[in-house]
């Protein structure tokens, strides 16, 4: 029988995960890796830095369904990897790890480029591996990919010694899955499922409150026909945009901190919150203890930890989001819809009267929120939208109409700044006939703009918008209002760098816009570019802060509109 | 905040005693005391962890996360057999050796060591009988103390009458 390496037994069970992408960065213990990759059809692209490798294959993850993959080395590599890890824990997203130790006889003794991977990484990713026998390498892969896949989807790290790499073995299919302790939820229990619908029918105003748990079951189809078949009225939180299409009559917008007025308020009003792919985050609740008092709670998720975690709900759900809403619609099955005049011509007089606004000036400086919609006007709600963490982002979430899933990608619970250039060269690589635009502020930008050398290098033109108001503006925002205006750390400058020519020296085109009538023409010419990265620098209003807010910790009761409500 | 005894049956894989304390750790559970060993199958251990936490739902929730946490018992103290095991190392001069032993055959305890200074017992059984008996032998001054950590398994509440009492 013949014999195969380590390595060329990862590459092989890559290829048996029908992988076709891994993004990465080689290095002394991951090296023997690097070599039969060679003779994969697997495409490589090499990163500038690690956390760039995991940001893209995140972003692939998100744009595509499919599990990202990233591969580096030892120590500092496996370390720089820890951000991206951690970002897919917390927004669940399936990702692949692959990361080069030193040989199994050094581990333990401070060896060049060692660190204990494992261990580090270990509350950073939903599992992780120390392979110490070639031999394991079929099973562990498998194993990987299908815990990073199923359930509640997450990032999974195998940590591979050079001499485990370097060991000779014989293939082997990976032997059935033995993962006793491992058996995801995914079906609903009929119980609550006949509970749920009959709280529905009790309720009067009940609101659908739905999240990334939706995106990734593909269950936006189910919500959509449950929504309307029942007339409940949609808020989508920011990992759920795009879940129900934005212009629909019964879509809400997002909630939270910076959602919405109508919301933020029919959640707090509702007498019934029906929470699916949710997890009662604190920047969607504001304070827990009075957050939608008046409401029972249905709660559905395929992960048990979530349900109950902040709020008791009266009927808990647990199962994957897409079966749980075909129950809940086969079910309902029959029955009209209520008309619910009441409820829906509140929600509506919401809306009407307490619309998301900002004002731009003909011969102001340019509003962040105007860029948002010429983008959104010239591009199309297909493309797909990217956004770092930030004023930028609630900007992009508030006033972009998404209309589909997967089209809005972003670092959501642990707020990752830098996250948007490396996640938008992971979205187009997964999705390359796909218009890919990622929004950033100056902050995020300057924290990760080297992978843009890897868009030009590989041929990913990605574009990308510059929010440039020349400060952590966030950071700011939150000093003017609650620091007195002592603003401290903040400033970025407007002077340098020259983004036009940081683009031109990465291999990009660099596009400035100064006024606003210089966004509509710059946002065109970028879209007329499709050969090369784009980096578009708006110049941004200094001084503009995001709102709605509700004050961190806050009541939702106590959502403060615009600058003039402010106490 | 109140004890809660979680018997936990994992599989017998490198590091997933880190991973539970790690867990734990990282979602501010207090770990009162922890004992590991392996079972009648080769391939799982078993843990009993005495956990101090205002409620143990999320607890066990989280700890099902991990993928190599096979099965998770909340073990009721009213209806559960805990033992632990107790080395304990008092000064006893020669004269007090004999109060002490009459101590330790009130509570079955065993002497492993003596020496011109001190003796060491070994006792085991409940916590409480555990705690008594430290307190009892507390006055002659205690020299070095170690304990197991708690193991506990359910009654068989499905065959009770054929149980033993103990």
């Amino acid at each position: 029988m013949s014999t195969m390496s380590g390595a060329r037994a990862l590459i092989t069970a890559l290829e048996h995960e029908g992988v076709e992408v891994v993004f990465g960065v080689p290095g002394g213990a991951i090296l023997p890796a690097y070599d039969p990759i060679l003779d994969s059809p697997i495409r490589h692209i090499l990163a500038r830095h690690e956390q760039g490798a995991g940001h893209m294959a995140e972003g692939y993850a998100w744009a595509t369904g499919r599990v990202g993959v990233a591969m580096v080395t030892s120590g500092p590599a496996a370390t720089n990897l820890v951000t991206p890890l951690a970002d897919a824990l917390v927004d669940s997203v399936p990702m692949v790890a692959i990361t080069g130790q030193v040989a199994t006889h050094a581990v333990g003794n401070d060896a060049f480029q060692e660190a204990y991977t494992t261990g580090i990484t270990m509350p950073a990713t939903k599992h992780n591996y120390y392979v110490t026998d070639p031999r394991e390498i079929p099973d562990v892969v498998r194993e990987a990919f299908h815990i990073a896949a199923t359930g509640r989807p997450g990032p999974v790290l195998i940590d591979l010694p050079k001499d485990v790499l370097n060991g000779e073995m014989v293939w082997h299919k990976p032997a059935k899955l033995s993962l006793p302790g491992y058996r995801p939820t995914v079906d609903a229990h009929p119980r609550p499922i006949k509970d749920a619908i009959k709280l529905v029918e009790a309720s009067e105003r009940p609101v659908l409150y739905v999240g990334g748990g939706i995106i990734k079951a593909y269950a936006h189809r189910e919500l959509l026909r449950f929504a309307e078949a029942t007339r409940i009225p949609v808020v989508t939180t920011l990992m759920g945009r795009g879940a129900i299409p934005d212009d629909h009559p019964l879509a809400l917008g997002m909630p939270g901190m910076h959602g919405n007025y109508t919301a933020v308020t029919a959640m707090q009003q509702a007498d019934l919150l029906i929470a699916i792919g949710v997890r009662f985050d604190d920047r969607v609740t504001g304070n827990p203890a009075t957050f939608a008092p008046g409401a029972r709670i249905i709660h559905a998720d395929v992960d048990p930890a979530e349900i109950g975690k902040v709020r008791v709900p009266d009927v808990p759900i647990v199962g994957d989001a897409r079966k749980v809403l075909e129950e809940l619609l086969s079910k309902w099955d029959g029955r009209d819809a209520p008309e619910r005049r009441e409820w829906l011509d509140t929600v509506a007089a919401w809306q009407r009267d307490y619309p998301l606004r900002y004002n731009q000036h003909p011969d102001g400086p340019i509003k962040p929120q105007y860029v948002v919609e010429e983008l959104n006007r010239l591009a199309g709600s297909d493309t797909i939208l990217v956004s770092g963490v930030g004023q930028h982002q609630m900007w992009a979430s508030q006033y972009w109409k998404f209309t589909e899933p997967r089209k809005w990608i972003n670092s959501g619970g642990l707020g990752t700044m830098g996250f948007a250039v490396p996640a938008a060269i992971g979205a187009k690589v997964g999705r390359p006939d796909e218009q890919v635009y990622a929004i950033d502020g100056d902050g995020c930008f300057q924290m990760t703009p080297q992978e843009l050398i890897t868009a030009s290098a590989e041929g990913i033109p990605i574009k990308v918008a510059v929010f440039n108001n020349g400060a952590h503006g966030m950071v700011k925002q939150w000093q003017n209002l609650f620091y007195g205006g002592r603003l401290s750390a903040v400033d970025l400058g407007k002077d340098f760098p020259d983004y036009v020519k940081l683009a031109d020296a990465m291999g990009c085109v660099g596009l400035r816009a100064d006024t606003p009538e210089e966004v509509g023409p710059a946002i065109e010419k970028s879209l007329a570019i499709d050969d090369r990265p784009v980096v578009v620098q708006f110049v941004t209003d200094s001084e503009e802060m995001v709102f709605p807010m509700v004050p961190a910790g806050g009541s939702n009761d106590d959502i403060i509109l615009s600058r003039e409500d402010l106490p | 905040m109140s004890q809660h005894i979680l018997s936990v049956l994992v599989e017998n894989k490198p590091s997933v005693l880190a991973r539970i304390s790690s867990l734990l750790a990282r979602r501010g559970f207090n770990i009162h005391s922890m004992a590991v060993g392996p079972t009648a199958d080769e391939g799982m251990s078993r843990m009993t962890i005495v956990v101090d936490a205002p409620e143990m739902e999320q607890v066990k929730k989280q700890l099902h996360k991990l993928v190599n946490v096979v099965r998770i018992t909340e073990l009721d103290p009213q209806t559960s057999l805990e033992r632990e095991i107790m080395l304990i190392r008092v000064s006893a001069a020669p004269g007090k050796r004999g109060e002490l032993l009459e101590i330790g055959t009130i509570f079955k305890a065993t002497v492993i060591d003596v020496s011109t200074a001190s003796m060491c017992f070994q006792v085991i059984g409940e916590p409480r009988k555990i705690n008594d008996f430290v307190e009892l032998v507390r006055p002659y001054g205690i020299v070095e103390l170690v304990k197991s950590g708690r193991i506990a398994m359910g009654r068989d509440t499905k065959t009770r009458k054929l149980r033993a009492i103990g």
